[in-house]
């Protein structure tokens, strides 16, 4: 069962427009020498909304994303959360103020526990400096203790089996490494959560499952959802508003419905998903 | 825990069945020296992944920080009556600086500490291969400074070291309520600090590793993108590997230098860093009772083993051979073939970490993109 389109009352290219948006990028670029990977893309993403960015392979989609959470600079243009401007700023930082993320090709520490994965995803909301660690302060071993609580809360939020929370996550399932990463990037108690292609590998019914999670999340945690998606069930399922990228460009945006009936997307995109 | 205490104990009373002078218990002292400066290396380049080839240069510091402010080197201060502090009775009625040693210790904890996080600077943007490149040039310029330490002259006309010639004597190490060791009628008091400095160096690896800082430096060892996208901060978690694990060889250093009585700069070799790569990779990159484990061996292989070959039938078989070198001449190489042995027939070492394990026997992988190169 999919969950009902998004209500109409969210209107994230306005909220970029008039300051209001969480996190809004304005007229972005990134160059790789003499490939334009994301030309000056202008984006917005309000409070508690859940979006998504879709396009071809290649569009740069991913690139994109890498600019928001820090780990590219842009070759051009703001990004700005809450209304600070985090252009170019360490992506440590940008975690820090409440930016996290997930990766297309799962990047989970190989040999860590489920359960540790989620502890490093607190990294930035623990305070224990080296002394503390050594000499085991009260306050140290106190927020060890909650870190590790609140891991396996984390972990069971996202639906993962008790008996999986002290593996490797290397030997976790597919689909149970998606959970841990997802759970890692809500542990660092995110505003915005960027998942980048959380479906793929997934059959219809746990994407379905996954889809329902998004809207739980939003509503329960209060975080806006990104969501770079290639599975138009998904896209269309939960999406407020669908931003396109097709080489770089943005070739429109809008709502679910807008996006389906809009000729460039049916020809650069949905074309061709059409024809298999 | 029974087997550890009697371990213990048993490490604790060893000394007493040995005669004072016993130069197995020499061999012993400079083992547990070993311990403690393996364990250091192994935060650097076990936990946190950054391979370290200039270890030698905080051995440098340890020792000249023992060397400065423990013998009669800065001769000249205070009008030759010199500065003591906590020194002994003897000491004390000697020119130049000499503080007690747990002064001494603490002075060389910072002094490597700040050295370690110096090299880290330019190491922070580079990778494994560079980072090693790095390092050990580090190493060899802090040696040749050392070395050449006598043409150096800082503040007024003091030298930055003896050069070629040693810092020696060096005072006897002098602990508040136990007095004054004495090196030339009984070793039993140094292997005892011996042994409690590799103590306190296992608690705080133990303690580091189960840290947020140690999940940091592990993470950030397997993948550098994710764990800057967690929230680490990679600059101060590199430079804090970097920092401790200096600080542990400063440890090791500075009591080098007072056991063997003497800091010379012709030790500060490339070769004394391979020796103590060898001990944390023999013993398993990350795993901390393996390191000591291959600090212990190396250290004895050292000290027994080719020295007895040396000096025995050894060196009269190289020359049947027709081999124009000595055993003494090629330990450095010896250690190399060693660690060559090793990464051939167990490259996870004797007591394999278990993360290591996976990451060479099931091929759980390490990613290896650089926060800094994806931003530049
Ligand atoms: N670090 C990089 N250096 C050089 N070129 C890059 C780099 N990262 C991405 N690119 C290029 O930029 C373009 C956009 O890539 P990107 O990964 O953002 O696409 P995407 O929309 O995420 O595609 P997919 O749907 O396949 O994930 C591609 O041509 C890619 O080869
Ligand atoms: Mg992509």
């Amino acid at each position: 069962m999919t969950p009902e389109p998004a209500p109409e009352k969210a209107q994230p290219a306005a909220a970029a427009a008039n300051g209001s948006a969480l996190l809004a990028a304005k007229d972005v670029s990134k160059i790789f020498g003499g490939l334009v990977a994301v030309d000056d893309v202008s984006f917005g993403i309000a409070p508690r909304s859940i979006v998504s960015i879709i396009g071809p392979n290649g569009a740069g989609k991913t690139t994109f994303f890498n600019m928001l959470t820090g780990l590219y600079k842009p070759s051009i243009g703001t990004i700005t959360f809450e209304r600070q401007d985090i252009t170019g700023r360490r992506p440590d930082r940008i975690t820090a103020l409440g930016v996290a993320r997930t990766f297309q090709n799962i990047r989970l520490f190989a040999t860590m526990s489920a359960v540790e994965n989620v502890m490093v995803g607190q990294h930035a909301r623990m305070r224990a400096g080296m002394f503390g660690a050594i000499l085991r302060t009260p306050a140290a071993r106190k927020e060890e203790r909650r870190v590790r609580e609140h891991a396996r809360e984390m972990l069971d939020y996202v639906g993962l089996k008790p008996a999986a929370f002290d593996q490797i996550a290397a030997n976790l399932s597919y689909g149970d490494q998606r959970r841990v990463e997802i759970a890692r990037a809500l542990a660092s108690d995110p505003r915005l959560l960027l998942l980048d292609e959380p479906t793929a590998g997934m059959n219809p019914n746990e994407s379905a499952r996954l889809t329902e999670f998004m809207v739980k999340l939003r509503d329960e945690r209060d975080v806006a959802i990104l969501l770079i998606e290639h599975d138009m069930r998904v896209v269309m399922g939960v999406s407020e508003h669908i931003t396109v990228l097709d080489h770089g460009h943005k070739i429109a945006e809008g709502r679910p419905q807008e996006i389906r009936e809009d000729e460039r997307v049916i020809e650069a995109y949905l074309g061709k998903a059409a024809g298999d | 825990m029974l087997p550890a205490a009697v371990a213990l104990t048993a490490l604790v009373i060893f000394p007493v069945f040995r005669d004072p002078l016993d130069s197995f218990l020499g061999d012993s002292i400079l083992a547990l020296a070993f311990v403690v400066m393996a364990l250091g290396l192994n935060i650097v380049v076990g936990f946190a992944g950054l391979l370290d080839l200039g270890y030698v240069a905080f051995y440098a510091f340890g020792a000249l920080a023992t060397g400065w402010w423990a013998s009669d080197f800065f001769t000249g201060v205070n009008g030759e009556r010199g500065i003591h502090i906590g020194a002994s009775e003897f000491a004390s009625s000697l020119p130049g600086v000499h503080l007690n040693f747990l002064l001494i210790l603490v002075g060389a904890v910072i002094i490597t500490a700040i050295a370690g996080a110096i090299i880290g600077l330019p190491t922070l943007r580079l990778r494994g291969d560079y980072i090693a490149i790095v390092t050990l040039a580090f190493g060899e310029i802090i040696g040749r400074i050392a070395q050449n330490g006598d043409e150096l002259t800082l503040i007024g006309d003091y030298k930055f070291s003896n050069g070629r010639q040693s810092i020696s004597p060096i005072d006897q190490i002098n602990l508040p309520l136990i007095g004054e060791f004495d090196q030339a009628t009984n070793l039993r008091p140094y292997f005892w600090m011996g042994l409690a400095l590799v103590l306190v160096v296992l608690f705080v690896n133990f303690r580091l590793r189960d840290s947020r800082m140690g999940r940091a430096w592990i993470a950030l060892r397997e993948d550098e993108v994710a764990a800057a996208s967690m929230g680490v901060p990679l600059v101060k978690t590199k430079l804090m590997a970097y920092a401790v694990g200096a600080g542990f060889g400063g440890i090791s250093g500075a009591f080098l230098g007072a056991f063997l009585n003497s800091v010379n700069a012709n030790q500060f070799q490339f070769g004394f860093s391979i020796f103590i790569l060898a001990m944390v990779i023999l013993g398993g990159l990350g795993s901390i009772w393996g390191v000591v484990i291959g600090a212990v061996l190396l250290s004895f292989v050292n000290t027994r083993f080719l020295t007895q070959l040396d000096q025995g039938i050894g060196n009269d078989v190289l020359n049947a051979l027709g081999l124009d070198f000595t055993f003494n001449e090629v330990k450095f190489g010896v250690f190399g073939f060693i660690l060559v042995l090793v990464m051939v027939l167990r490259p996870e070492g004797l007591l394999p970490e278990r993360r290591r394990k996976l990451e060479l026997t099931e091929g759980v992988g390490t990613g290896g993109e650089s926060v800094y190169e994806a931003r530049a």
